[in-house]
């Protein structure tokens, strides 16, 4: 069952993730994320992590977005063109984008030989209860930075759309 | 068998990843591009949460939730910084928004 | 193998109970918008209307399915899709009363208990929005994408002062799972979340009302699909079944919202005052008192043919009285009748609040989320975060 449930949402979620990347138009794009975002979302409840798991639909897909939908809704953004890419990029790219990732994979599998399997229900502790004792306790004060850091993006927001005041 | 090794979650991980730095290196669009951005963040946050199960802690879930603040706190910034510029020169492509002066 | 064939049974019955219910709400609130403006409303099929909505749904089903030109195909095809489907997913997570047994086995009268039950349903909802703006989006009509646009502007503003109302009685039941939030509320009225002590929540009560109308796009709040500025907003270029889904995603929005509401403010199934009191018979006093009205105006009719309908109509509610007082059913049924009479009084205030005020400006509406909802909803959460921890 767990084998199933993570093959399912993996290949959605990689099949999303090529297509955010070969789609032309940014709505196709975007949708296409938001597919990654709610796969990952369903990994994310295999690995027992269910806090995380729904703060991820809530802040990635319900409010991030829907800010990039909305973007490309008032930008009327079309699809863009294929022409100016550059011949080096287009011919070594993907090439190198493999052998990268086959290296990754490569040392991944090394690192990791025996691990025990991931089974769902083993890890139990990523509950809201757990997850705000740790924020407020052990990571107080980089969750108060946050808060700045988030007042800081407000204004910054802010700042960059009001009209010339002029 | 029952369960997945959790390599195969870290190799999604991986691929991810990767296809997030491609979207990040082959488009124009300056949106799409910023969408990869999160893709990688996604894929990122995809291992703090397969290496919080296999040591047993919520250390990479507190990790995963920094990364989401940071990255609403980064797509409102940005998408005003692309408002701006889209108001000012009229494009989106990464290509053309390439000198401080227009 | 009995957990799942439990589950199917339930999701089935829940799912015809709420379908049905979808179809009569868009009656009841006809009717009701008819009394408030001093019509009659829908009168022609069946006895004062009740066979509309089945005429209703085969008029939209046998109507000409239009898919305009230049549309974005896929995504105008998925927008009604999404909305439906994310109306709906959140009654899963409700629960409709205790726990009962049925043929020997125990079950809860809940689709599924979740820890995080209430995330779920904050995720959910925030998910809904797709729905309206992608069919704005891909309509290709400027007035679909205006009130695409402003739909997904008023939902996300108005979810930040909905989640925080969500927050404060949060701190009083300490737990999102839906079942142990209505747990701990049992007892009376001053139990309820709303009244309950040493925080009474009234405040974001009312605060998560007026952002659960926002977000269901109803009047006052209805700019989306604000008929003389936008024809018909984000469903303008929407016909037959698919503009039915849009309007099923709105009654079932509204359904779903007035669960969450009676589930975290009005103690959801729990009884207005303790069986001790006698609560148990109150739902077959309710009903044996509308029988006998009925009957009462039968034997002194007002027209003829109420000499044979209205007695009838009593006798069926005297019958639906003796159930209640089944001592094997009464298990059951005692909390539905308690958590559907609180859906129902808020459903009411819906249609109420629809036949009573004027729509918002565009400016005054977004100045109403920002500069009024979101303080008073930051301050109830202090406020009520101090006493709680006074206490």
């Amino acid at each position: 069952m767990d084998v199933i449930l993570f093959l399912i949402f993996a290949i959605i979620a990689v099949v999303c993730g090529i297509n955010v990347v070969v789609q032309t138009h940014p709505i196709s794009s975007a949708l296409s994320l938001i597919g990654v975002m709610g796969s990952l979302a369903v990994l994310y409840l295999l690995l027992g992590a269910e806090f995380i798991a729904m703060a991820q639909i809530i802040v990635y897909a319900g409010a991030i977005m829907v800010l990039f939908i909305f973007v490309i809704m008032l930008l009327n953004a079309g699809a863009e063109s294929k022409k100016g890419r550059s011949f080096v990029a287009q011919l070594l790219g993907m090439p190198l984008l493999v052998a990268f990732l086959a290296l990754v994979s490569y040392f991944i599998q090394r690192l990791f030989p025996a691990t025990p399997l991931v089974q769902f229900g083993a890890f139990k502790s990523g509950t809201a209860q757990n997850i705000g004792r740790a924020l407020f306790t052990q990571y107080l004060l980089p969750f108060e930075v946050t808060s700045i850091l988030i007042l800081i993006a407000i204004l910054g927001a802010i700042v960059l759309a009001r009209k010339e005041l002029e | 068998m029952n369960g997945v090794p959790l390599t195969w979650y870290l190799i999604l991980s991986a691929v991810l990843f990767s296809l997030g730095i491609a979207g990040f290196l082959f488009r124009k669009n300056i949106i799409t591009v910023f969408m990869s951005i999160e893709l990688m963040l996604n894929a990122v946050n995809l291992s703090f949460i397969a290496f919080s199960y296999q040591l047993k802690q919520v250390n990479g879930h507190i990790f995963a939730f920094f990364v989401m603040v940071v990255a609403a706190a980064e797509a409102a910034v940005g998408l005003a910084i692309i408002l701006t510029v889209f108001k000012n020169r009229s494009t989106l492509n990464i290509d053309e928004v390439n000198s401080m002066k227009n | 193998m009995n957990f799942f064939i439990l589950s199917i049974i339930k999701a089935a019955v829940v799912a015809s109970v709420l379908l049905t219910t979808l179809a009569y709400l868009q009656w009841v609130e006809r009717k009701v918008i008819a009394h408030i403006q001093v019509r009659l409303g829908p009168s022609r099929v069946g006895p004062h209307g009740l066979l509309q909505p089945l005429a209703d749904v085969i008029k939209l089903i046998t109507k000409e399915d239009l898919i305009p030109p230049y549309v974005n195909k896929f995504i105008y095809l998925l927008a009604p899709f999404l909305a439906v489907t994310m109306a709906l997913i959140s009654i899963s997570v409700i629960p409709f009363g205790g726990e009962i047994q049925v043929l020997g086995q125990r079950t809860w009268l809940q689709l599924t208990d979740l820890n995080i039950g209430l995330l779920f349903i904050l995720a959910i909802s925030s998910m809904g929005v797709y729905g309206v703006a992608l069919a704005g989006w891909a309509s290709n009509n400027k007035y679909a994408l205006l009130g695409g646009l402003r739909s997904s502007a008023q939902m996300i503003s108005y979810e930040l002062p909905l989640s925080l109302a969500i927050v404060s009685p949060l701190l009083l039941s300490n737990t999102l799972s839906l079942r142990q939030i209505v747990d701990t509320q049992s007892g009376s009225i001053l139990h309820w979340n709303i009244l309950r002590f040493p925080a009474p929540q009234i405040v974001s009560f009312l605060v998560f009302m007026i952002a659960a109308f926002a977000e269901t796009n109803r009047v006052p709040f209805d700019l989306p699909e604000a008929e003389n500025e936008l024809v018909a907003g984000f469903h303008t270029e929407y016909s037959s079944m698919k503009f039915a889904a849009f309007f099923m995603a709105e009654y079932a929005n509204m359904v779903t919202v007035s669960c969450i509401t009676a589930t975290l403010f009005l103690g959801g199934w729990q009884p207005l005052f303790p069986a001790a009191w006698g609560s148990n018979f109150v739902p077959a006093a309710v009903f044996a008192a509308g029988g006998l009205v009925a009957i009462y105006h039968g034997l002194n009719p007002a027209r003829r043919r109420d000499r044979l309908t209205l007695p009838i109509v009593g006798v069926i509610f005297l019958a639906i009285a003796a159930l209640f007082l089944i001592p094997l059913l009464q298990q059951a049924l005692i909390p539905l009748f308690w958590f559907a009479a609180k859906v129902g009084v808020i459903l009411f205030v819906f249609i109420w609040i629809r036949g009573t005020l004027p729509r918002f400006r565009y400016d005054q509406l977004m100045g109403f989320a920002w500069k009024v909802l979101f303080p008073i909803a930051l301050i109830n959460l202090l406020v009520t975060g101090l006493l709680v921890a006074l206490s």
